[in-house]
């Protein structure tokens, strides 16, 4: 009996070290990932967005990304109408981990895009935080998120995924895709005042496609040259 | 010709009432610009509702393009009225105060003579439309500015870019033109069997409202006669603001997304004027004119 008390308890010692130093480990590269992320204080970005929503036909246009710590970010699109996920979305890595208001979790490796990335979910500690999890998917060796998965109470749940390039340094990526849901679209006639109906039977099938994209890709990055508050102001 | 044209033109223009439509066109769009101008953030909050659940859209929605499109599709219902109170007078209003038995007295031939008014009403519908262009695009763009167009179809929603959208109402003025010739056209041929304007007149909007009340109703009884109705194509100049998307989903600029049904539209209201116009020459020449 005393046997086999030991070994269990050897056992549970075992695996209780075993979570306590996976969690020390994720904890450390989550601060390295911060750490790379905290250089950037502010920046400007230039790029494209490209909006793939199936019932909105939208141009490809040339937009500029302000952000500056900890989470102000604003997106213009250089002329014209830009249309984004609701929720303040903030396509922005670095303003979910500017804070350190979350319990972290270790949730195992992934492949994402052939890369093995580990699986860290963060638990936000603020109640009131419009965000209940986000699952990052991080590239260990190079310290980069390549995934992150979130779920909100407002808005549902969105993926982004990023692809790095010339300022990977500063884990800043060069492409990033933003996937949300969409509900179901259709107008009452008495809005559009459009009282024939064109679409063929294929194209409102297409329409029905629930999941929308917005993809940017990034041109340039100028980088903690600062920024004036006023920008972030409607 | 151009005499009789110039002269059916300055008859046209001498009637008190032929200025009525102009007032009553400048009247309609000031109000909607007013009421865009006033609470144009409370309107566009409100056809954008549906989408405001899952989309933020940024920008400037209500612009002047945006506005011209508003008040064509309200107005373009209602012009009409206006075209067929000059068209539809035309004969009738000779013969109503008896001055056509005198007119076809003169030596000109009765083609020509019909012709003629065809042409001036046709150039009263013309300036009319360029009326409404100069108030509802030109002044809209100087009041409320300009940025993409962002128009809520019955299945979609299209992003016109700001560069790509000026062609677009060039092409729908154009198209507006076809189908209030084809309006005034009947009202021109009705003329021909009344010796007053109000039943012309009447009967041009009567024709008018019932084709487009089928057209409209989505029932399928009606929908196999639509095609047959002029008033079914008369607001293809929609087609104008909607894009074609590439392999990548995204929208091309210059495109139309059926410019098939444009162009087969726009030949079968050429197909209706000429139908008409030319009917109205053959009844003429045949007509014992007593009045």
């Amino acid at each position: 009996m005393k046997k086999y008390c030991s070994i269990l308890l050897t056992l549970f010692t075992f695996h209780v070290s075993s979570f306590t130093s996976k969690a020390q480990d994720i904890n450390q590269l989550v601060e390295q990932v911060k750490s790379k992320l905290n250089v950037v204080n502010d920046y400007i970005a230039e790029g494209k967005m490209k909006t793939d929503i199936a019932f909105i036909k939208a141009p490809v246009g040339k937009i500029r990304i302000y952000f500056k710590k900890p989470d102000k970010f604003k997106l213009k699109r250089e002329t014209g109408i830009s249309i984004l996920p609701k929720g303040g979305v903030t396509m922005n890595i670095g303003s979910l981990m500017t804070t350190n208001d979350f319990t972290i979790i270790p949730a195992g490796d992934m492949l994402v895009n052939g890369i093995k990335t580990k699986v860290v979910k963060l638990l936000p500690l603020n109640e009131n935080s419009d965000i209940i999890l986000t699952t990052l998917y991080i590239d260990e060796a190079n310290r980069l998120v390549k995934k992150a998965t979130t779920t909100t109470k407002e808005n549902g749940t969105y993926d982004i995924e990023m692809t790095y390039g010339k300022f990977s340094q500063y884990g800043l990526p060069d492409k990033l895709i933003f996937s949300f849901n969409t509900k179901n679209y259709k107008m009452p006639k008495g809005v559009t005042l459009e009282f024939e109906d064109n679409a063929t039977p294929e194209e409102k099938a297409n329409m029905k496609n629930k999941k929308g994209k917005v993809e940017i890709t990034y041109s340039n990055y100028i980088i903690n040259k600062g920024i004036d508050d006023a920008v972030f102001k409607n | 010709m151009f005499t009789l044209l110039r002269i059916e033109i300055y008859k046209i223009f001498s009637k008190p009432r032929t200025y009525l439509a102009f007032a009553a066109i400048t009247a309609l769009i000031l109000i909607v610009q007013l009421g865009l101008k006033v609470d144009g953030n409370e309107y566009a909050a409100f056809v954008l509702a549906d989408l405001s659940n899952t989309l933020q859209i940024d920008g400037k929605i209500i612009n002047g393009y945006f506005v011209c499109y508003v008040v064509l599709q309200l107005l373009l219902v209602h012009v009409p009225l206006l075209i067929a109170l000059i068209a539809a007078d035309m004969i009738s209003g000779e013969a109503n105060m008896g001055t056509l038995r005198l007119l076809v007295t003169k030596p000109v031939s009765r083609s020509g003579l019909l012709i003629a008014k065809f042409l001036a009403s046709a150039v009263y519908t013309i300036i009319l439309l360029i009326w409404i262009a100069v108030l509802a695009l030109f002044v809209s763009m100087y009041i409320f500015g300009t940025d993409d167009m962002f128009l809520l179809k019955n299945n979609y929603a299209v992003q016109i870019e700001k560069a790509d959208i000026f062609w677009r109402y060039a092409g729908a003025f154009f198209f507006a033109t076809l189908a209030m010739l084809t309006v005034a056209a009947l009202g021109f041929f009705l003329s021909q069997f009344a010796d007053n304007s109000i039943g012309p007149i009447v009967a041009t909007m009567s024709i008018i409202i019932v084709f487009t009340i089928l057209s409209t109703m989505s029932i399928p009884i009606f929908n196999i006669i639509k095609p047959y109705l002029f008033t079914t194509h008369m607001v293809a100049w929609k087609e104008f603001f909607d894009v074609k998307l590439n392999a990548d989903n995204e929208t091309i600029a210059g495109s139309l997304q059926r410019g098939d049904k444009i162009i087969k539209s726009a030949a079968i209201l050429v197909l209706h004027i000429v139908l008409f116009v030319g009917a109205s020459i053959w009844v003429f020449k045949k007509k014992d004119v007593l009045s």
